[in-house]
């Protein structure tokens, strides 16, 4: 896809995902503003969160248009993130256990 | 690059293994691009650790979290409106990022008029929300809210608070100054004049994932 012009799209792909981008921010305020709770509330910012960021990394940045090659590199070693992102939730989970144990009674 | 466009009519999963495998460039895309590419995964990682160590102190804490909503919020005649500030923020910064795809947009048209305009005002855009970062830190260190403690509870909301929207911050400041810097660059002709306008694209780059990583932590700094 990468002529010696780059990339171009038609101004109405852009113009329409900035105001889906308005749209999902709006969205993700609300769950605040109405004070939703629990899973409900978790699971819609997520889901907002997602959306928002896919779109931007797949139009705005163009992603969606790159070769598979770069799409693999870019996107495939963040995933190892989620390994972190778990250990990490396990060991806080300890501590506060370890910390409720040795500090309360 | 004949041989580049003979793999661009493969299958996809065949392109990824002539192209990583075939004794040439990997990436067919400019080399400042791919570059810029590597430069925002390393700024992943960087943003994620950030991120995973306040889930961690948030986790861990026996104190209970301060309520961001309620933190947030502004006195908005004589009516408290929770999160206010960080939505405003957020729409300008939805804004800039559009006003920037359109300015990579145009750059390609090789209109530079409405290049440099549109940059110009994604810049404006930028320097507006870092002010608005700077009245919203001025107010909470005003309350009392310090890396070490706050009025409110886990003392953790202070770190994770001054490290992480700094730092997001800190970009979006630096990269005013780059795109004011490409911006100089495409009104005196200076992309005109190499006959492209890829650095556009890429300091495009920068400034959507500057928004891609405040989409995250207004989710999980803001809302959660």
């Amino acid at each position: 896809m990468s002529q010696a012009e780059g990339q171009q799209h038609p101004l109405k792909i852009y113009l329409w995902i900035w105001l889906l981008l308005f749209v999902l921010s709006t969205f993700s305020y609300l769950v605040d503003y109405f004070h939703l709770h629990g899973m409900l509330r978790w699971s819609l910012i997520i889901i907002f969160m997602l959306l928002k960021a896919g779109f931007i990394v797949a139009i705005f940045m163009h992603m969606a248009w790159e070769r598979l090659a770069l799409k693999f590199a870019i996107l495939i070693p963040p995933l190892c993130l989620l390994i972190l992102i778990g250990f990490m939730a396990i060991e806080g989970d300890y501590t506060f256990l370890t910390r409720g144990t040795a500090f309360l009674r | 690059m004949a041989h580049d466009a003979e793999v661009a009519a493969l299958p996809p999963l065949r392109q990824v293994t002539e192209d990583f495998a075939s004794d040439k460039q990997a990436f067919s895309v400019p080399w400042g691009k791919a570059m810029m590419w590597i430069f925002l995964l390393s700024d992943t990682f960087i943003f994620t650790c950030f991120l995973t160590s306040y889930m961690n102190v948030r986790l861990s804490t026996l104190v209970p979290w301060p309520n961001p909503s309620e933190v947030f919020s502004l006195n908005i005649g004589g009516q408290d409106i929770p999160l206010i500030l960080i939505a405003i923020m957020t729409f300008v910064l939805i804004t800039s990022s559009g006003t920037m795809a359109l300015a990579v947009n145009y750059g390609y048209r090789r209109n530079r008029r409405y290049t440099v305009l549109l940059m110009v005002a994604t810049a404006a855009l930028g320097a507006t929300f870092v002010s608005m970062q700077a009245f919203e830190w001025t107010k909470l260190i005003l309350e009392g809210v310090r890396p070490w403690g706050n009025p409110w509870g886990a003392p953790q909301f202070g770190s994770a608070f001054f490290m992480i929207t700094g730092f997001h911050g800190l970009h979006v400041s630096a990269g005013v100054i780059y795109l004011l810097t490409v911006a100089r660059r495409v009104h005196n002709g200076f992309y005109e004049k190499r006959g492209s306008y890829e650095t556009v694209e890429i300091a495009g780059l920068y400034w959507h994932f500057v928004d891609l990583v405040w989409v995250f932590i207004f989710a999980f700094f803001y809302l959660w």
